[in-house]
């Protein structure tokens, strides 16, 4: 028995430092997401059969809030170098620096090229021609409505019969509906300055100088918007609790899943969480972009999934890549998803889905209609690398305009010193 | 019938006391054991250093936290303030002498927080001196009130005890999670209000609603605390003193007055050091409830140097360093003011 004891113990030590040697030969990335809606199973799920191909390779994923995770914590993670192998980011330009160049560990770099095209570019600095990343969607900014409640409150859907409603008529048309059914919030927009710059833009707004530096005052068509952005919180057409009492991002999606809101100015990546929540519990859509003098535009964009500079493991990160950037895998995971391509290649073939929901199909066909009705500005505020930075201080200084601790034009002063400010610091101070 | 009962009481009684004994004995050996192991640690080292030198040896790990997690960060912290850029080692930052704390004291008029160049610094220091005012007075008044009635003899006193503790043993996020559930649009006191025929209150969207809600929640998510060490110090004041003032025929509140307050005031003056730093230091609750709006209504200080440092965009590490710095000062003159206060009270 004692005999037997010590053969135990020493097959049990064997055992145990063995083990190390074996697990050594496992690469373990770390992938930093967030999730809109179901795409973080998606994923795992794709992960997990890439896994079982690659037994040399084990992708971890770490799930996190976009505001604090994604927005918050990973810049200073990856200013410290202690970030993650890839990351899920939206930040596309303004984290650039900490990108991988992929290029020398592709097996083709130019099927990257032609089926990611110009968004590859919104990943480069100045200069650069990296591959750096694959998108997760392309997304472009715009209404949704409850077409339930304009049905209850017998007030006609104004883009059901005109091509170019304005601001102003869905404004009135929302603000109609919400009388009459009381209603709490005829309009609501995320708190974001992305989601803010393509009703600006529409307005007219330009965003930048002749020299391509982002230039706020002075600019009517973004005074124009923010006017009346400003005055709709205070006539409650727009909700307070969504600009006034946040901090950082917000969204409304709970209020328009709830029916408190009439119009919801937000984007395509809403769709595959409205079909799970929302389902066809009431008859949601999304509707064309409302116009203004500068045009009927949102503003385009993008999740990518980035690979990080300070990985110790660039060869592995660049398997996992070139797998989940291939057509077959790209397609599987935008089906399932319900989002927007960013593969040139599938939407030029087109995408099936795997919803039966209408709403749901309506909505993508509705975005995929907006996406070619983006105007240049757009594309070139998507492009810019800081852009985050004029977004960031739109949305705070706006919020104060909103609380009236600025008046408009305080606010828009405020927002090009902030800017100025910044961008002076990137550039070290 | 008795007997048998009573042999089955006693006989688990027995075996308590002697498991109780077993115990007893088993951690009296293991503390000997450790004390004898301690000693023979440090006794090479007390023949090296000298009796009188021994203490350093015992606070040295304490101290050497106290550098590395705290003191080291501090001096980091203090020349960063000194620097500009993104990057995060200092050695790859730019050297910039005084100007961040010249960025933020560049105002027209430092009451005017808009004619200042960096506003949400002076909203944020405006905010904050608010906030410790009001909050740090009511905080004592309640917790001495608490304490008073807690120091009675009531019924269900130590229940009581425990209830007004409660708060102190939740994360401040619980908590403002627990206050937004009840203070938003759709919550339990609007719920409440309406169901008693009210109207609907904007608690955390009115400017005022939401700064007089952020005291209260501070209030009542602290106070258990400060209670407990006031009760403490009325539990010291011996009971002889009050015997004698009745005998003299002192009322309540000449017995509070005259008796009560004065040997108080040592543990008031904790009190009041404490909560002042504890409310000068104030974000981490206020940020998950209102996060610092509506607007910048509650964007205290602390929410400044968090935004500034970490959550913008392009981080401005030396601004928020700079911000820190003067934070940190001003505690430190306030703390040494009621120091001496606290001394000069002892001494009259």
């Amino acid at each position: 028995m004692r005999h037997f004891a010590m053969v135990a113990l020493l097959a049990t030590l064997v055992l145990v430092l063995a083990l190390p040697g074996v697990a050594q030969d496992v690469v373990e990335l770390r992938m930093t997401w967030y999730t809109d809606g179901n795409e973080d199973e998606v994923m795992r799920d794709l992960l997990d059969r890439f896994e079982m191909e690659h037994s040399d390779i084990r992708v971890v994923m770490d799930n996190v809030s976009y505001q604090e995770g994604i927005l918050g914590a990973l810049p200073v993670q990856l200013a410290a170098g202690e970030g993650p192998d890839m990351a899920r980011v939206t930040n596309l330009g303004g984290l650039a620096e900490y990108y991988l160049d992929l290029t020398p560990y592709l097996d083709d770099p130019d099927y990257w090229v032609e089926s990611f095209g110009v968004g590859l570019g919104w990943l480069q600095l100045p200069g650069d021609s990296n591959i750096s990343g694959l998108p997760t969607q392309l997304t472009v900014t715009g209404p949704f409505i409850n077409r339930t409640l304009f049905e209850q409150a017998g007030v006609a859907v104004p883009s059901d019969s005109s091509d170019q409603v304005t601001w102003e008529e869905w404004a009135a048309a929302a603000n109609e509906v919400a009388e009459i059914l009381d209603i709490p919030f005829p309009m609501a927009m995320d708190r974001s300055g992305h989601r803010f710059a393509g009703p600006a833009i529409s307005m007219g707004a330009q965003y930048f100088d002749d020299e391509g530096h982002p230039l706020i005052a002075g600019d009517e068509g973004f005074r124009a918007m923010a006017e009346l952005f400003v005055n709709w919180h205070l006539d409650g057409t727009m909700p307070l609790e969504i600009w006034a009492a946040n901090t950082g991002y917000a969204g409304a999606n709970e209020e328009f899943g709830n029916s408190q809101v009439v119009f919801y100015m937000s984007g395509s990546w809403q769709i595959g969480q409205f079909s799970d929540q929302i389902g066809d519990a009431f008859d949601w859509a999304a509707v064309p972009n409302p116009c203004g003098p500068g045009g009927c535009t949102g503003l385009p964009g993008g999740a990518w999934v980035v690979a990080i500079g300070d990985t110790e493991h660039p060869e592995e990160v660049a398997r996992v890549m070139e797998y989940l950037a291939s057509e077959e895998i790209q397609e599987e995971f935008y089906a399932r998803t319900l989002f927007i391509p960013g593969h040139q290649g599938l939407l030029s073939k087109g995408m099936e889905f795997e919803t039966d929901l209408g709403q749901a199909l309506g909505a993508l066909d509705a975005f995929f209609a907006s996406a070619n009705a983006l105007e240049q500005t757009a594309y070139d505020i998507q492009g810019y690398a800081f852009n985050f930075i004029v977004f960031n201080a739109s949305r705070d200084r706006l919020t104060q305009a909103i609380v009236g601790e600025l008046t408009l034009d305080e606010a828009i002063e405020r927002i090009q010193e902030d800017v100025d400010e910044q961008l002076a610091e990137r550039m070290g101070g | 019938m008795t007997t048998i009962d009573g042999n089955l009481q006693n006989e688990p009684q027995g075996l308590l006391a002697r498991l109780s004994a077993a115990l007893e004995t088993g951690l009296a050996a293991l503390f000997a054991g450790f004390m004898n192991a301690l000693e023979i640690l440090v006794r090479p080292v007390e023949r090296r250093l000298g009796m009188e030198r021994i203490g350093y040896f015992f606070v040295l790990p304490n101290l050497l936290i106290f550098g590395i997690f705290v003191l080291f960060p501090m001096l980091l912290n203090f020349y960063i303030s000194f620097t500009s850029g993104t990057e995060i080692y200092p050695q790859d930052r730019s050297f910039v002498g005084v100007a961040n704390y010249e960025f933020l004291f560049d105002c027209e008029n430092v009451f005017e927080p808009n004619s200042c160049n960096e506003d949400l610094f002076w909203r944020g220091v405006f905010n904050t001196v608010f906030f410790v005012v009001v909050q740090v007075s009511g905080m004592v008044l309640v917790s001495l009130l608490t304490a008073l009635v807690l120091n009675g003899k009531i019924p269900a006193r130590g229940f009581f005890r425990s209830v007004f503790f409660y708060p102190v043993l939740l994360s401040p996020v619980v908590v403002a999670l627990i206050w937004k559930w009840i203070l938003q649009r759709d919550g339990v006191l609007n719920s409440l209000l309406i169901a008693l025929g009210g109207e609907r209150v904007q608690f955390l969207v009115n400017a005022d609603w939401a700064t007089l809600w952020v005291i209260v929640i501070s209030i009542w998510a602290l106070m258990g605390f400060y209670t407990l060490i006031l009760l403490a110090g009325l539990q010291a004041i011996p009971a002889e003193l009050y015997e004698a003032g009745q005998i003299d025929g002192t009322g309540r509140w000449q017995s509070f007055r005259f008796i009560t307050m004065p040997l108080l005031m040592p543990t008031m003056f904790v009190v009041l050091v404490l909560s002042l730093i504890r409310a000068v230091q104030v974000f981490d609750q206020v940020y998950a409830l209102t996060g610092g709006g509506p607007g910048t209504t509650t964007h205290f200080i602390v929410q400044y140097i968090f935004t500034v440092g970490f959550a913008n965009v392009i981080p401005r590490y030396g601004l928020a360093a700079a911000a820190s710095v003067l934070l940190g000062a001003t505690l430190l003159v306030l703390t040494l003011m009621q120091l001496r206060a606290a001394r000069s009270n002892e001494s009259g």
